[in-house]
């Protein structure tokens, strides 16, 4: 494959020289933890917005 | 400008929104870029094969656990000595992603502990400090939840962060203080990194990634603060209209056509009372909203006539 890229295959990259269960599972964590903030914080400043919107 | 002009809730608020946008994007390329260099073309480590890889997303939010910390302990400081309602606004706002931040080092961290030292936990120096981080946290914003008032709530909330704010420096030189299982810093101020290039590379870009993503976090969230706290204020009511007036020709302070008369503290109100009469008429004192600690009483005074 491509010189830049470190691994020969997709299913090597996938299996993280047998750590899958480590690297994905701490890259998993992180992009639920931080995609699930970033969520909430982004629903609260809508329905302050539209409480601001509301009162006047 | 002066360098308190974004003190004002209502600048903030517009200086932030003007922010987000470019700190999203930022975020977001910082972070592709970073893990395609750290899992697509950084090489394996000799002793750790790839299980290292995770390097890249646990130091970021390790480092931004305790960064945030010390950035709210400073905020808390700023907003309870000088009463700055916006410092205790920011404050309030950095918690939630310093917990999410600590959470994520602290698992993120078992992950990689499970293939490198064979357990997933261990109560070593470092982990068990940044287990207090997170713990701290957790008593902070449980405290502030539950005091209804907002300046009482920013007070005792601000004596926890920064008392708190001693754990900051032992859980960084717990590797070196104690004999602990947690591997000692790899980049230093005073030695050269002990890491190959593009691995220092990609470590470097999703730590940016991570501080584009956490200010753009946090100013949303802040912003949402200003507009919960605020709503009674004149600019908020007035949002979309009062942007020409600020600009206008009327020979006032910016920062004063912001501020409602409902912000003029209660003390200025009593002072200005005995100094000039009655106070003025107008909503209540607002609780929520502490005094600005750059407001001349001048300004105040005007302001009230």
């Amino acid at each position: 494959m491509n010189g830049w890229l470190y691994w020969d295959s997709l299913a090597e990259f996938a299996a993280m020289g047998g750590h899958a269960l480590y690297v994905w599972g701490a890259y998993g964590a992180a992009a639920a933890a931080l995609g699930a903030e970033a969520w909430l914080v982004l629903r609260r400043a809508r329905r302050a917005r539209a409480a601001a919107e509301a009162r006047r | 400008m002066r360098l308190t002009t974004f003190a004002a809730p209502s600048r903030f608020h517009a200086l932030a929104g003007a922010l987000v946008p470019v700190l999203w994007i930022a975020a977001v390329l910082l972070g592709a870029a970073g893990l395609a260099l750290g899992l697509l073309h950084a090489p394996a480590d000799a002793q750790q094969g790839d299980a290292y890889r995770i390097l890249f997303v646990h130091v970021p939010v390790a480092w931004m656990s305790m960064l945030i910390y010390v950035a709210m302990a400073a905020w808390a400081a700023v907003g309870w000595i000088f009463r700055v309602r916006m410092a205790a606004m920011l404050a309030r706002a950095l918690a939630p992603t310093g917990a999410v931040c600590a959470l994520l080092a602290l698992v993120t961290g078992a992950f990689w502990g499970k293939p490198s030292w064979g357990t997933w936990w261990v109560w070593d120096a470092r982990l068990t400090s940044e287990l207090i981080l997170l713990l701290l946290y957790g008593g902070y914003l449980a405290l502030v939840g539950a005091i209804d008032d907002p300046r009482r709530a920013d007070r005792a909330g601000a004596l926890v962060a920064v008392v708190g704010a001693v754990n900051v420096p032992i859980i960084y030189f717990s590797v070196r203080w104690w004999n602990t299982l947690h591997q000692g810093a790899t980049i230093g101020l005073t030695s050269a990194p002990k890491m190959a290039g593009s691995m220092l590379l990609a470590l470097a870009l999703t730590t940016l990634a991570l501080w584009a993503w956490t200010l753009a976090v946090v100013l949303v969230r802040a912003r949402a603060l200003v507009l919960e706290r605020e709503h009674d204020a004149a600019w908020v009511r007035g949002r979309e209209t009062t942007s020409t007036r600020a600009h206008g020709a009327e020979p006032v302070e910016p920062e004063a056509v912001d501020e409602s008369p409902a912000t003029v503290p209660l003390a200025v109100q009593a002072e200005l009372s005995f100094a000039t009469g009655p106070a003025p008429p107008g909503p209540p004192a607002n609780p929520a909203t502490a005094p600005v600690a750059t407001a001349a009483p001048a300004r105040e005074r005007r302001l009230a006539a």
